[in-house]
């Protein structure tokens, strides 16, 4: 069903810290300004319930989006570029094709996940994910929850399911306590960081925390039961209803690829203004490099400036992005996987969740296109987003290209999609110039 | 106190606040949501749209992701149980 064509100087994709100062520094530049974002509110997930939280740094910038006349497309997600200059956004009402002069990127990343066994089993799930199932509405009160994994992300996992009422009963990160206490020191330079680290400090107190641990197994009869977790030389089961696990974060760059922005390291390529190698397409946030919400609260101002023309304004914030941008180094430093990691999987072990890809089955293959083709993985709705960092960890192989469209879409949406020109399939299409 | 929401989960009543996603409320009914190919059951993986492990089935129509989709009063859910 087709609900309709908009036009936009601005288009902003993805709501979380980085899409909303994109838009609205766009939007008070000027320009007219349109917000997509797959999820039922502004926020991201940082963010999430957060922006009518009044006095919240989050609710700020939605005053001030929403005094600005930007236009909010929420629980719509982007699957395809129909043509030049233009995104199809799909919603529970049908598609609708937004067309812009300049376009954002700030579409975030998500968790990394390494399959061991019984990653599958129900409530086991990502440290971001079980925060954000609890801030839209999932009651922990009482129930014990090991979080694990590694990344800073943990310990504010943590520290907010405490508060919700659950029994944190063990905090496993795999990092070294040296490469921690590195990454402590250095951050040490950072007033705002050493305030949240205090304040974290606080919250956590009492709560077993292990270094150099991770977990080996879940276990339980149809959801989970028990974790096991190995500590230095010890292996201990551990009894818990959640088991919330993330090996910190993997950048979005499915539609940035897409569109046909290059893709170096994993990370969309920007320059100084945040501009892609397409002159009218720009990326801001974690898709330009793992840095938190106030690198990502910069860089968006940066292009929301940028794509409105206010590139003299937007230099006025390059010298605060360099500063935080020495931060998203550090962390990626100081919480770099451990190579016993790669061992994780066994041979029964499902690395693709979507089509029940074992791992022995993928062992024998030399590439991620291969094993794609022969067993299936990365085939799945997911489309790769979850096993295709695993594989890319435990056996070094490269993501493929992007085809459209790159979220799964209703096949009634896709029959009544005008016929596309061939071009609009090619990876290497580039927008207006 | 935030306004109560009435769902049924594969026929079973459910009351949560409002705001509440349908992945919240399927694990409240202590279902699971999917079960894969080779007859796991499956549950939230990612909490945010991306893995597509939550699809349920919402007022009929299938493949909802569960994790993005808020309660509405009377709405029924049935997982793959």
């Amino acid at each position: 069903m087709n609900s309709g064509q908009k036009e936009f100087d601005v288009l902003v994709v993805g709501g979380g810290p980085a899409g909303m100062a994109a838009a609205v520094s766009a939007a008070e530049s000027g320009a007219s300004v349109g917000i997509v974002d797959d999820n039922p509110q502004l926020g991201g997930q940082i963010w999430r319930g957060e922006v009518q939280n009044c006095e919240s740094e989050a609710s700020r910038w939605f005053e001030r989006l929403c005094a600005s006349n930007a236009n909010q497309l929420c629980g719509m997600r982007v699957i395809d570029q129909p043509g030049l200059g233009v995104l199809r956004a799909e919603g529970c009402k049908g598609f609708c094709d937004l067309s812009y002069r300049k376009l954002v990127l700030a579409n975030g990343a998500r968790e990394r996940f390494l399959p061991f066994p019984g990653w599958t089993l129900p409530n086991v799930m990502g440290a971001g994910a079980l925060q954000a199932l609890v801030q839209s509405g999932l009651p922990v009160q009482g129930k014990r929850v090991v979080v694990a994994g590694t990344g800073p992300l943990l310990l504010a996992v943590a520290a907010y399911l405490r508060k919700r009422g659950a029994e944190i009963v063990l905090i496993c990160e795999q990092a070294s306590r040296s490469s921690l206490a590195k990454f402590g020191l250095s951050i040490l330079s950072q007033r705002q960081k050493i305030g949240q680290a205090l304040s974290l400090r606080k919250d956590l107190s009492g709560i077993r925390f292990f270094t150099n641990c991770w977990p080996v197994a879940a276990g339980g009869d149809g959801i989970l039961q028990a974790v096991i977790i190995s500590h230095g030389n010890e292996v201990e089961k551990v009894a818990c209803d959640y088991l919330a696990c993330g090996f910190h974060l993997v950048p979005n760059t499915e539609l940035a690829a897409l569109v046909g922005c290059a893709v170096k390291d994993g990370y969309v390529d920007v320059d100084d203004f945040q501009q892609t190698s397409i002159p009218s397409v720009f990326c801001a946030g974690e898709p330009t490099g793992i840095g938190g919400v106030e690198l990502s609260l910069i860089e968006g101002q940066i292009a929301g400036l940028a794509a409105s023309g206010k590139n003299k304004a937007s230099q006025k914030l390059f010298s605060m992005r360099t500063r935080l941008q020495k931060f998203a180094t550090r962390l990626d430093r100081g919480f770099a996987l451990r190579p016993e990691l790669k061992k994780l999987a066994l041979p029964e072990t499902i690395i693709c969740r979507c089509e029940d890809v074992t791992y022995g089955s993928l062992k024998k293959y030399t590439s991620w296109r291969a094993a794609k083709l022969q067993t299936r993985c990365g085939m799945g709705p997911c489309q790769g987003r979850v096993c295709g960092p695993a594989t890319e960890f435990f056996l070094n192989w490269k993501p493929d290209s992007v085809r459209p469209p790159v979220f799964p879409t209703i096949l009634e949406n896709l029959a009544a999609m005008p016929c596309q020109p061939e071009q609009s399939h090619s990876g290497a299409m580039r927008g207006p110039q | 106190m935030p306004e109560q929401i009435a769902v049924t989960v594969n026929g079973r009543h459910v009351a949560v606040s409002s705001g509440t996603t349908v992945a919240a409320a399927v694990i409240l009914a202590g279902a699971h949501c999917r079960t894969s190919i080779s007859g796991e059951p499956r549950g939230p993986l990612c909490g945010m749209g991306i893995c597509f492990e939550c699809r349920v089935e919402i007022d009929g129509q299938r493949h909802q992701r569960s994790c993005q989709i808020v309660c509405s009063e009377g709405m029924q859910v049935s997982t793959s149980e």
